[in-house]
């Protein structure tokens, strides 16, 4: 029987693409593997590869259509034997009804080469909620504001940092001519060259302290991580080296350092690739640790970061890269490290995240006020130095507090946070702080058990309203 | 690609001269060629299904690389351990993992090896004698010597076959893990699957030194480097090197040099090498094609081949169907084989 080719996926979010070409004529013989047409998508280019056999009978899809579906039949393939005749009886493999439907932001998959196009030609990806409450104090009323993405939002800050400062150079797997696995570094190639934008072997424990001891020596590296999963790999050059020499040399030398990348779930890669750090940095004197939500921060705190004469870890989102925000055109927007913003007032319960733990905090915030329960939100941006007089300012006045974060609750950072409200703020409680996290396993592959694992807007609903005793 | 094919191993006083490796009998080939068919067949589907949105995640395809596991199998005997990183497919195939089961883990279901929770970089077979599937780059080298150990701890007569790529080669656990072995004299054989990349970085741009087979060189680990488009030469030096790790002489280099055929993981547009370059590969050095064509050259019927093909896809389609209509994981399982 004649077989259908679909419009294939580049990634598990990808709904539709362009069919640009077609690499096989009808009536052309085609083997498995030979490639038979490229389509692309805003992001990339890709073949696509027959996996069938026989002649190619008819193209349903013309070369140069924009937005074919996924899953569309796109040609059909004739069978030894078969001829035109037969194409009517063409059958499609097997269609997949999703297993579930966990659909992050649609967004480059992680090893997700750039395509070559600037950055003008980025993903419309969805916008982060909007942040409305209490307008920021660092810039001046009046300023234009740029809507980007956060993946620009960081290029741009690493751009500016290297423009200003001769010392400063990236590092990192991937960074320069593959212009990042995520596209983060997309451009510094080209505008510092290679001296400065630097692709290393893969090898975290070594390119780590290379960073570390070219800090010592004075210059300011950014050492890009593909993802913070593998720094696990260069912890001991992190804790031993970087954070603790400026102690244990009396204060002669330290070392002005940023260890960046994307940090905790991104999705269905499992275990292995799916893990937050947020509370094992914050643990460690000696280390800053910054976690952003919105693409503004994303970009005054990564230059706060480079700035810095001290080791900075800063974690980013593989799933937040793609979101846009507005971001303060501003010829220096610098956010000082160590301050947690109030995104949302309300008097009822204080709600405190940061990165990623934001997006479930913020549509809880908005389901509660449907409910008549207004929650006060508190986005924590730096987790070492954690910025605890806002968040004891904020329980003073609700007297309830719940903690989001993707990372796992035991002597997590919401662990920290709550006994830090319970030193400074006990007698304002009218209930125990509650914290809403990941679960207590590592994460599963599967599509049902990574949703599970994950915590959500409702847990967080839940949460406030238990604390609230409603 | 300069191939050196050094293996001096002797079959059957087949041995062509000039290095060459020794013919494969008719059945060897039929086995080489089921096995190797196996795995592409398995691999396309794979592609097909990710395409469709059945698999999520990255999942990294073993086209092109075939003849290095199957070649590798062919030489090793039941009890022998094999582990290897995320690109880990063609290694289960090979050591004959139920298809099923394979499958069923990317998509994600039930039925998969580890139950869906692992999915296409995590599986493992105790049956099997298969450790991983493991997704940190390198991580899996020390681990696979770690299987030496315990076989040189039972006084046993095992060999550990661990995998790694060129890019891992660059890691510095596998230093760490040559010097132990040497010093220990533990049966391990690297296989390091140098095909030429690793994500976009070629080797030249990663790598002080090219010639894999010289890694070990500082810790008087022997080494070779092997086509590994080519199955005859690949189980050739399988045998030599676990002559060599049973007979209790320590551990052993082989470069494979072969090629990966599709991008790293599923959306690699690969900007990194041209089309010419793949297809070129695909043309000269094909490790399915090379047998298919002696076994033609050596009047065997086309019609017989065709029927060969015709088994393996009949397995994977039905693979196929059990992973899409397999049951998702009980949510129950989130929370067990935490612990034990
Ligand atoms: C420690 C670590 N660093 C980085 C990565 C991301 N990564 C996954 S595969 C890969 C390339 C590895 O290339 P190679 O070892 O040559 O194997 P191949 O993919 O070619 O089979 C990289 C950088 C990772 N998984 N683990
Ligand atoms: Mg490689």
């Amino acid at each position: 029987m004649p077989i259908q080719v679909l419009m294939p996926a580049l990634s598990p979010t990808m709904e539709k693409g362009n069919l640009a070409k077609w690499l096989k004529k009808e009536g052309e013989t085609i083997k498995s593997g030979d490639v038979i047409a490229e389509i692309e998508t805003d992001k990339a280019t890709m073949e696509v590869e027959a996996t069938d056999e026989g002649t190619l009978g008819k193209i349903l899809i013309p070369e140069g259509t924009a937005d074919v579906a996924v899953n569309t039949p796109i040609a059909t393939i004739l069978a030894d034997g078969e001829n035109a005749a037969d194409l009517a009886k063409a059958t499609a493999p097997a269609k997949q009804e999703k297993a579930a439907e966990y659909a992050p932001p649609a967004e480059t998959r992680a090893e997700a080469p750039a395509s070559k196009s600037g950055g003008g030609k980025e993903k419309k990806a969805p916008a982060a909620p909007q942040i409305v409450a209490e307008p920021d104090p660092e810039v001046p009323e009046g300023t234009e504001m740029v809507t980007m993405t956060i993946r620009e939002a960081l290029r741009d800050a690493m751009a500016e940092e290297m423009r200003r400062d001769a010392d400063v150079f990236i590092m990192g797997e991937e960074v320069a001519e593959y212009q990042g696995a995520y596209k983060v570094t997309q451009g510094l190639l080209q505008e510092f060259g290679a001296r400065r934008v630097i692709d290393t072997p893969i090898t975290e424990h070594g390119f780590a302290g290379v960073g570390i001891g070219a800090a010592m020596a004075g210059l300011k590296p950014i050492v890009e991580f593909m993802t913070f999963n593998f720094a696990m790999q260069a912890m001991d050059q992190i804790i031993n080296s970087a954070a603790k020499t400026l102690y244990m040399s009396g204060g002669q030398m330290g070392c002005s350092i940023v260890f960046r990348g994307p940090n905790g779930a991104a999705a269905r890669v499992a275990a292995q690739h799916s893990q937050d750090y947020s509370a094992w940095y914050s643990q460690i004197p000696g280390l800053k640790v910054i976690a952003p939500f919105s693409a503004a921060d994303y970009k005054g705190l990564l230059k706060a970061a480079i700035r810095d004469p001290n080791p900075v870890i800063f974690l980013e989102n593989e799933v937040l890269y793609g979101h846009t925000g507005p971001v303060p055109k501003l010829d220096d927007y610098v956010i000082p490290i160590g301050k947690a913003r109030v995104v949302r007032s309300g008097g009822h319960v204080t709600i405190v995240s940061w990165s990623n733990g934001m997006t479930y905090a913020l549509k809880a915030a908005e389901e509660l006020a449907k409910e008549g329960i207004e929650a006060e939100l508190i986005d924590l941006r730096t987790l070492r130095p954690l910025d605890t007089d806002t968040v004891v300012a904020s329980v003073k006045k609700t007297g309830r507090a719940v903690t989001v974060e993707e990372g796992w609750q035991q002597n997590g950072v919401g662990a920290e946070i709550a006994a830090r409200i319970m030193e400074h703020a006990f007698d304002y409680l009218d209930a125990p702080v509650l914290r809403v996290s990941g679960k207590d396993v590592p994460m599963p592959y599967a599509a049902n058990l990574e949703k599970l694992a994950l915590p959500s807007a409702a847990e967080v609903v839940e949460a406030a309203k238990a604390v609230c005793y409603r | 690609m300069a191939v050196a094919k050094k293996s001096d191993v002797k079959e059957k006083g087949q041995d062509r001269g000039n290095g060459a490796p020794p013919e494969f009998t008719k059945e060897q080939e039929l086995v080489a060629l089921r096995a190797m068919l196996l795995i592409r067949r398995f691999e396309e589907k794979a592609g097909q299904l990710y395409g469709m949105g059945a698999i999520g995640g990255f999942c990294h395809l073993y086209i092109g690389q075939e003849a290095v596991v199957v070649g590798m199998q062919m030489a090793l005997k039941m009890g022998d351990q094999v582990i290897t990183g995320y690109r880990d497919h063609g290694h289960m195939l090979g050591t004959e993992m139920d298809p099923k089961g394979v499958l069923a883990e990317l998509t994600g279901r039930h039925g998969g090896y580890s139950k869906g929770k692992g999915g296409s970089m995590h599986m493992f077979s105790k049956e099997k004698n298969f450790f991983g599937g493991h997704g940190i780059v390198g991580a899996q080298v020390p681990l696979g010597t770690g299987l030496a150990f315990a076989n040189s701890y039972r006084g046993n007569d095992f060999v550990s076959l661990t995998y790694f790529g060129d890019g891992a080669a660059n890691q510095g656990q596998v230093y760490e893990s040559f010097n132990m072995a040497e010093l220990w004299k533990l049966p391990v054989i690297y296989v390091i699957e140098n095909n030429r990349y690793a994500m976009g970085t070629s080797v030249s741009r990663s790598s002080a030194q090219t010639d894999f087979s010289k890694r070990g060189i500082s810790f008087n680990i022997p080494g070779e480097q092997v086509d590994g488009m080519d199955i005859r030469a690949v189980k050739a030096a399988g045998d030599k090197a676990i002559a060599w790790c049973r007979a209790g002489k320590g551990p052993y280099i082989l470069e494979m040099q072969t090629y990966r055929y599709r991008g790293h993981s599923m959306s690699d547009p690969a900007k990194y090498r041209t089309r010419e370059e793949v297809d070129k590969v695909r043309h000269d050095q094909d490790p399915i094609e090379q047998v298919r064509n002696r076994l033609l050259a050596a009047k065997m019927d086309e019609q017989e081949l065709k029927a060969i093909d015709a088994e393996v896809r009949q397995i994977v389609n039905a693979a196929a169907d059990f992973a899409q209509h397999d049951a998702e994981p009980d949510p129950s399982e989130l929370y067990t084989d935490v612990y034990r």
